[in-house]
């Protein structure tokens, strides 16, 4: 008998004597009601609690679908989502694109590694505030960007980079990037790289062994870092206020969210522009989820099956 | 050919990479200091530099920004949220990560959810509820919204810690008539106490640094650090530039103190959010 059979027959035999347990019922398991009560509470019912509302359209005898209906009819409104898509889908390709082979080059655990990954951690942990602060500056007319390129004779006349598309997506890229960089890496670091020695010892060229080793078990994690990459570009906000034209190019759907629920102090609108961006990001990850059926699926270790 | 193919084309490819990365580092670098220098110009209108230096800006914040009394708004729901979130997510993710019972599965995905969906997809109808409850807009509003993505993140950080701790101490702590919760405090606490720290630190940084939330459900008296910084950026013009820097700056602090002490604790990758949670 190993220890571990004798700690569990010991545990089983006292069972009906262990006053933690009441009916066969592991009174441990309450360890978990507060955690599940919070997020119930906080999470769950108000998401609910919105969904219905933006079926309770303020005002006297409006129709239930009269929110929905102001939101697509009202180019104002609608067109957030189109604005939200053209900066979030572009930008998260990007990053996802370059996260990928970076990832890959690094996937040796060094002290480049470690010291790459503290230094990409910064901007996300300062946020989106705080890069749209710094971004205001260094994109500026003026600014070291525009000024460097100007001085190395690369520019005529600086660059427009504020208060346009181009400032929100280059926060996005900004803080978007680490996120799918360290997200992916994790991944790399995760397949056993003996699959693709195997591979080596085969004949595959460094290009093949990414090609048909490394890519087909990343397919998972690739998805995975697409949507929650996507899903975080597409709900920008301060970024889009701060760095982009809030009226016109960079009218996100958040924006308008905001301003039902802030400006007009419509709670029951703005549920509607909530329940219509969650909506959207649920689409988008449904695709790509989707498109993940035609690969690969199985275990990234390596083993004697 | 063969050896452009294997040697000199990965190695070119290699060295791409490397410089595209130094590449991208360097200017968040810039991006940071540009702040750094700009609240400590005294007007930076042409040139590289600002034409002459002074530290007058951190004083005019600090008067103008009310900072002392959003600082400690900014510690108090801080620390609030970090003690709520432990007190919450280390039992729970004691009962994940060592029990067996049915709707497990849905009660992971409850705690993953929140930490997929972006805040301000949720944070409009959870600050409605708050509103309608009295909550919204005072002290206690902005703490509940910050425990959505808190609560779940202690307890994915908290598993794996949980789970290297061998069940047997705790079978020979019931041998010897220890109670469950005398378990719980004189055995698991202790070891698990680099976890907690970790978990902790991270939930720290998490909040100083969560502007959606705190932003829809903060009252005037209820601002942190980091959506006052928003508001006095999006009245830019009314303040002088420099002492929005200067209290960017002294946001950009506190953040990096908290991030330099969770590294000496944490793997850089855990600060992104361990979704990938489950081990292969």
């Amino acid at each position: 008998m190993t220890s571990e059979t004798i700690a569990a027959s010991t545990a089983s035999r006292s069972a009906n004597a262990d006053p933690s347990t009441v009916a066969g019922r592991d009174l441990r398991l309450l360890m978990i009601v507060p955690g599940v009560l919070v997020i119930v509470g906080l999470f769950v019912y108000p998401f609910i609690y919105g969904f219905i509302s933006s079926f309770n359209p303020q005002g006297e005898n409006a129709e239930w679908l009269a929110n929905y209906q102001r939101f697509f009819s009202e180019p104002r409104l609608y067109e957030t989502v189109g604005k939200t898509l053209w900066l979030a889908l572009p930008v998260t390709i990007l990053n996802v694109g370059l996260a990928v082979p970076f990832a890959f080059m690094l996937r040796t655990p060094s002290r480049g590694q470690r010291l790459l990954s503290t230094l990409l951690v910064i901007p996300m942990t300062l946020g989106t505030v705080l890069v749209a602060e710094g971004l205001m500056l260094y994109l500026a007319p003026n600014g070291w960007l525009n000024r460097s390129l100007l001085e190395l004779g690369l520019l005529g006349s600086p660059l427009r980079l504020l208060n346009n598309y181009w400032g929100v997506a280059l926060s996005l890229l900004i803080t978007g990037f680490p996120f799918a960089f360290m997200m992916m890496l994790s991944y790399t670091t995760g397949i056993d790289p003996t699959l693709a020695r195997a591979a080596a010892t085969l004949g595959a060229s460094p290009m093949e062994q990414f090609r048909r080793i490394y890519l087909p078990l990343l397919v998972p994690g690739l998805t995975i870092t697409f949507c929650l990459t996507f899903v975080q570009a597409f709900a920008v906000f301060p970024s889009a206020v701060l760095l982009g034209a809030p009226a016109g190019a960079t009218r996100v759907i958040s924006i308008a969210a905001y301003e039902m629920a802030y400006e007009e102090y419509n709670w029951s609108m703005a549920s509607t522009v909530a329940m219509v961006m969650g909506a959207t990001q649920l689409v988008i990850v449904g695709i790509v989820l989707g498109l993940r059926q035609f690969s690969y699926r199985g275990p990234v270790v390596g083993g004697k099956g | 050919m063969d050896f452009i193919r294997d040697t000199m084309l990965p190695r070119a490819w290699r060295w791409f990479v490397i410089a595209c990365m130094v590449f991208f580092v360097i200017n968040v670098l810039l991006i940071i200091i540009s702040v750094v220098v700009s609240s400590f110009g005294t007007g930076w209108f042409t040139g590289w530099l600002p034409e002459q230096f002074t530290p007058k800006w951190y004083g005019e914040a600090w008067k103008e920004f009310q900072l002392q009394h959003v600082l400690l708004v900014t510690v108090e729901i801080t620390l609030a949220v970090v003690a709520i979130s432990l007190g919450v997510g280390v039992p729970a993710a004691y009962a994940l990560a060592r029990l067996q019972f049915k709707g497990k599965s849905l009660i992971m995905l409850l705690f993953l959810v929140p930490l997929m969906v972006p805040p301000i997809t949720y944070g409009i109808p959870l600050a409605t509820v708050l509103y309608q409850t009295g909550a919204g807009g005072t002290m206690w509003g902005v703490i509940l919204a910050n425990l959505v993505p808190s609560v779940p993140f202690a307890v994915l950080v908290m598993t794996p810690f949980i789970e290297q701790i061998d069940p047997r101490l705790e079978s020979a702590a019931r041998v010897f008539g220890a109670s469950s919760l005398t378990t719980f405090w004189r055995i698991l606490v202790p070891l698990l106490m680099p976890g907690i720290l970790a978990a902790g630190i991270l939930v720290l940084i998490r909040t100083i640094s969560m502007f959606e939330l705190t932003f829809l459900t903060a009252g005037p008296d209820s601002q942190t650090l980091i959506v006052a910084l928003y508001y006095s950026m999006f009245a830019a013009g009314v303040r002088a530039q420099q002492s929005v820097d200067a209290m960017a700056v002294i946001y950009m602090l506190t953040t990096m103190t908290g991030l330099l002490i969770a590294l000496r604790f944490v793997d850089p990758s855990q600060l992104v959010g361990r979704v990938k949670s489950q081990k292969v």
